[in-house]
């Protein structure tokens, strides 16, 4: 698994990358109430405000980490968003995106690094 | 700014793991580790303890009741002459121009009136009251209590485990109670839409006391963050925000706090701050009003969100003053200002929400239904 500054992660699935974000960021965050994610065969580049969740207390974009194509998007969590409190890396993840270019992938942290950025 | 200041409680949220933000000058928990949802849909469900010490206690006395509740009457457009003892009643003050400079709830208890008052208006409506009410009335900050809220349907059951006298109360009853052998006074209200009480405890003994309550299996200790969408489903205002200095009480739906005898053909009607336009809105209506608003789908609309007549017109009727996630409902819940003809239950506005219009709906409140005891 690899992490963004911005508190997401990715985990490569074959030829795409599951993005979510961290269980670290869903407790700073509260509650999720509301989830908007990109559609299916956006072309996004990273820096983009691709999602917005709103929690309780407020809203949030999430970032596309990587240039690349949406290749699907988790339903489940626009009907449930407290799927992202619930279970952060598994069942609360965002979207696959299929990057354009992978040595993107080399400017992310892995997860020693990540818990050293938030302790 | 200066340090933010303590309630006598504030050693027991942070060992009750409080996360702790800054409200009104003090360091108050927002939430504890439940998280705000579990902590709002518990309290609908059980009972939750609220620390409310930064709210501001006052005791206006004179030479009677009567002389404190005349003079009082001068500076709110409410009935408190015609109070009767041991209860308690909601207003506000106002301003010459008819606006809101806070809401308070005040008691009658035998000789003198017990006022609580929000915490960042406290210093300024204890300024006016002392200026205003003149030599033959003293005006007394209690700083040596704390102040404490339990809400929620098993909230009778939690205090009357102490003091049988309390499943008594009606809403809006006060009383002196006996709490772990501590002398409280205690107002069956609150400001969740749950039955409840409110109950203002000595600083050294409210620690022993909150632990007390927690230690009933149905009570647990519930943040500012849930205390926020808990009235906000109730249709209660948050001062500041639904209501300031530049909103009248009718824009603010509050008519209902003014009693007979104090509108126009009352025995007692006018002789408050602004109570020419009051009484002339009364009459005559205002421009705006405070409504409920049901945003469609999923997504919240926050205070600040400006409101149009349709999806394309230019000019703003109105915005919301206070909106989020409602954990009881299930949805999004809000309040805000829209212009009168637009008003009325069932009109759909738009909000524009990051650059889209998005409807909403005028709705009646409480977004959730009452539970007092009457």
């Amino acid at each position: 698994m690899k992490y963004t500054e911005e508190h997401e992660w990715l985990r490569a699935d074959g030829d795409v990358y599951v993005v979510g974000i961290t269980t670290h960021a869903t407790e700073q965050l509260g509650d999720l109430v509301f989830v908007e994610l990109p559609d299916v065969g956006d072309t996004v580049s990273k820096g983009d405000e691709i999602v917005v969740i709103e929690s309780v207390k407020a809203a949030s974009d999430i970032l596309a980490p990587i240039d690349g194509e949406i290749t699907a998007v988790n339903e489940a969590l626009v009907e449930d968003p407290s799927l992202a409190n619930s279970d952060a890396t598994g069942a609360g993840w965002f979207f696959k995106i299929k990057a354009s270019d992978a040595s993107q992938l080399d400017e992310t942290m892995d997860e020693a690094a990540y818990n050293a950025m938030i302790a | 700014m200066a340090d933010p200041k303590q309630t006598p409680l504030h050693a027991l949220h942070l060992s009750l793991g409080a996360k702790m933000v800054p409200f009104a000058g003090y360091d108050m928990p927002v939430q504890y580790p439940l998280g705000v949802m579990k902590e709002h849909l518990h309290t609908r469900a059980k009972a939750g303890l609220f620390d409310v010490s930064h709210m501001g206690q006052v005791i206006v006395k004179g030479a009677s009741f009567e002389a404190a509740a005349s003079g009082l009457e001068a500076l709110v457009p409410v009935d408190i002459l015609g109070l009767g003892e041991n209860r308690q009643r909601y207003g506000f003050f106002t301003n010459d121009a008819g606006g809101i400079e806070d809401d308070l709830m005040f008691a009658n208890r035998g000789d003198h009136l017990f006022v609580v008052v929000n915490a960042a208006c406290k210093a300024a409506d204890i300024a006016h009251m002392k200026s205003a009410l003149g030599p033959d009335l003293t005006v007394t900050e209690i700083t040596d209590r704390a102040l404490i809220a339990l809400q929620g349907p098993s909230a009778e059951a939690a205090l009357s485990s102490f003091d049988g006298r309390a499943a008594e109360m009606r809403f809006m009853d006060v009383a002196t109670l006996s709490l772990n052998g501590v002398e409280v006074w205690v107002s069956r209200s609150g400001y969740t839409g749950e039955d409840g009480y409110e109950i203002s405890v000595p600083n050294d003994a409210v620690e022993d006391v909150a632990k007390a309550l927690l230690a009933h299996p149905d009570v647990e200790a519930i943040g500012l963050g849930a205390r926020d969408s808990l009235r906000l489903e109730g249709g209660l205002c948050l001062y500041g925000h639904d209501i300031d200095a530049s909103t009248t009480p009718v824009e603010g739906a509050l008519n209902w706090a003014i009693q007979k005898v104090r509108r126009t053909g009352g025995d007692r009607a006018g002789d408050f701050p602004g109570a020419e336009k009051i009484l002339d809105q009364m009459a005559n209506g205002a421009q705006r009003k405070r409504v409920g608003l049901s945003p469609e789908g999923r997504a919240p609309m926050r205070e600040g969100v400006e409101l149009f007549a349709s999806e394309d017109a230019t000019a703003p009727i109105g915005q919301i003053t206070s909106g989020g996630f409602g954990p009881t409902v299930g949805e999004p819940v809000a309040m805000g200002y829209v212009t009168t003809e637009h008003a009325s239950i069932g009109t759909t506005v738009y909000g524009e929400l990051r650059g889209k219009r998005q409807p909403l709906t005028v709705a009646k409140m409480p977004f959730t239904p009452a539970n007092f005891k009457r």
